[in-house]
């Protein structure tokens, strides 16, 4: 659907690898150039009237992100670098000052390196211990699991609403629920699911939630932080510097802003941030739930037809949203990958930066197909047809 | 060499690629493991050397065509030659991935990647093996 919207489309080209970055509507790339060509100026300064324009857009993206993801509150929406950055921030501002050695955080050994990492520094330098909750058969995670894991140690339970190799949905509603009924705080991980799905971080009361800008027609280098306001309260800030301080004069009188800006020191990611709330605008001009009926309608379309080639491996059969990884039976993903990017075909071919997740599937590598609303059944088709010849993929993958 | 021989010789080496084993007594040998940053090849190489000469390389690991059987190419030749003969093997196969003069009589079936500058994504699969052993190499030199 509006695919006429995507300047990258008018390119000959098959883009299915959504779930590593998307392509950017016309209106995004517009608003973007807009604030550098007519109205460029700094944030928070306020003095004149290019930069007043500048503070109200920038400040009303961020209103579109809290509408977006129904925040309380507008303070607790953080703008940062993306998801990498805002679980940086959870795990090094928040609960790095709050754990202690010997406290348990639970994750999966599907998640990504950026929800994996950040905890395994915590467990280095504080001596927390990062342990896993098991995945199903089909490599969800069940709130009967969640519930199993859990031990009197355990502070944190932190995962993606959607991996991005699976493409499963947690109950993050569910756990949620079940967490802080012992005292658990829960972190979600929503890079996968804020660009696909309807996010109500209210109705999920979740402790904190992230997610990237380019996942979601957005511009790269900008992602939200959202926390509940009584946690963003207590966490530190990981930078210090120009635009989150009220005033200082030496090392025992500094004195911060409040939230949101004392959370995101520094000149902005104004482009960014702009770039982004017109990328939600235009999401909800389309509706997202009409754009995650057309990624499902896709992949049982594209699941149909792959189950069928006999020399095909799904690894998920099952998903919730337009995510299908799969192995041609003997051939290494990376050269199916480069075989398909012959026919201007794009996916992805590797682990996906989920590197523990081979100890569940037993597959190391994989190519990924990630679906978005421009994607359509003719380039399935197309994809399918490529696919269904074994020998033309092993003659022409080199 | 025509298309088709090189599609023979790097698919040969691809599916049958040569000594493509740990080997039982690894701790005699020099070891190196050689990934690449921007895929998902990575191979373990391992390589013994006695009086200066190339007595054994073995290799093993998850890498795509073109990377295993470079690797597995690059040890044919390298066995039995002195260090200082393999390096001059692999100056020239580097030379040739990136398009520099070399000298092509010595580079035997390696000369099947000839063109692959022409598919800039396969480049690093083409080098991968041969940067992990200039590594090792340099310790005899």
């Amino acid at each position: 659907m509006n695919r006429e919207d995507f300047p990258m489309l008018y390119k000959d080209i098959i883009y299915f690898d959504n779930g590593a970055t998307t392509f950017k509507p016309k209106c995004v790339v517009d608003k973007i150039v807009d604030y550098y060509t007519n109205y460029t100026a700094n944030a928070h300064r306020g003095d004149y009237k290019t930069s007043l324009k500048v503070d109200m857009e920038y400040e009303d993206a961020r209103n579109i992100v809290q509408e977006f993801i129904n925040a309380k509150s507008r303070e607790e929406i953080i703008f940062n670098s993306g998801a990498t950055q805002g679980l940086n921030m959870i795990t090094n501002g928040f609960f790095a000052n709050l754990l202690e050695a010997g406290d348990e955080v639970l994750i999966t050994k599907a998640e990504h390196a950026s929800n994996v990492l950040p905890w395994f520094h915590l467990a280095k330098t504080k001596g927390i211990n990062v342990n896993y909750i098991p995945l199903d058969d089909n490599y969800y995670v069940t709130l009967e699991n969640v519930k199993r894991s859990i031990t009197p140690t355990t502070r944190v339970i932190s995962l993606a609403q959607v991996t991005n190799v699976i493409g499963d949905l947690r109950p993050i509603k569910e756990i949620c629920e079940f967490a802080h009924q012992n005292g658990i705080f829960v972190v979600v991980d929503a890079a996968q699911s804020a660009p696909h799905m309807k996010i109500d971080v209210q109705d999920l009361d979740c402790d904190f939630l992230v997610f990237s800008g380019h996942k979601m027609l957005g511009p790269t280098g900008i992602g939200v932080l959202y926390g509940k306001k009584e946690l963003l309260e207590n966490m530190i800030p990981t930078e210090f510097g120009g635009g989150m301080n009220e005033s200082f004069d030496n090392v025992n009188e500094v004195y911060l802003k409040k939230l949101p800006t004392r959370l995101e020191a520094g000149t902005p990611n104004i482009a960014g941030a702009i770039g982004l709330g017109e990328a939600i605008k235009y999401i909800n001009s389309i509706g997202i739930n009409k754009i995650q009926e057309h990624e499902k309608e896709l992949r049982r379309y594209l699941i149909n037809k792959l189950s069928k080639i006999k020399h095909i491996d799904i690894i998920n059969y099952e998903s919730d949203t337009g995510i299908v990884s799969f192995n041609v039976e003997d051939i290494f993903a990376q050269d199916v990958a480069v075989y398909l990017d012959k026919y201007n075909i794009c996916l992805r071919a590797g682990s996906h930066c989920a590197k523990n997740l081979k100890e569940e599937t037993g597959v190391k590598n994989t190519c990924r197909i990630s679906l978005y609303l421009y994607n359509t059944k003719d380039e399935i088709d197309k994809l399918v047809e490529l696919l269904s010849d074994k020998d033309r993929i092993m003659k022409e993958m080199i | 060499m025509d298309q088709e021989l090189k599609r023979e010789i790097i698919m040969e080496n691809y599916l049958h690629p040569f000594n493509k084993e740990t080997p039982s007594d690894k701790e005699k040998y020099d070891y190196v493991n050689s990934n690449n940053e921007s895929c998902i090849d990575n191979l373990d190489i391992y390589m013994l050397v006695e009086d200066n000469i190339i007595k054994d390389i073995k290799f093993n690991g998850e890498a795509c065509a073109i990377s295993t059987s470079t690797t597995s190419i690059m040890i044919k030749l390298f066995l039995n030659k002195t260090v200082k003969e393999a390096y001059e093997i692999l100056t020239n196969y580097e030379n040739m991935i990136n398009e520099q003069p070399y000298n092509e009589e010595i580079l035997g079936e390696a000369l099947a990647y000839d063109e692959i500058y022409k598919q800039e994504n396969r480049k690093h699969c083409a080098l991968l093996p041969w940067n992990g052993i200039k590594e090792l190499l340099q310790k005899y030199i």
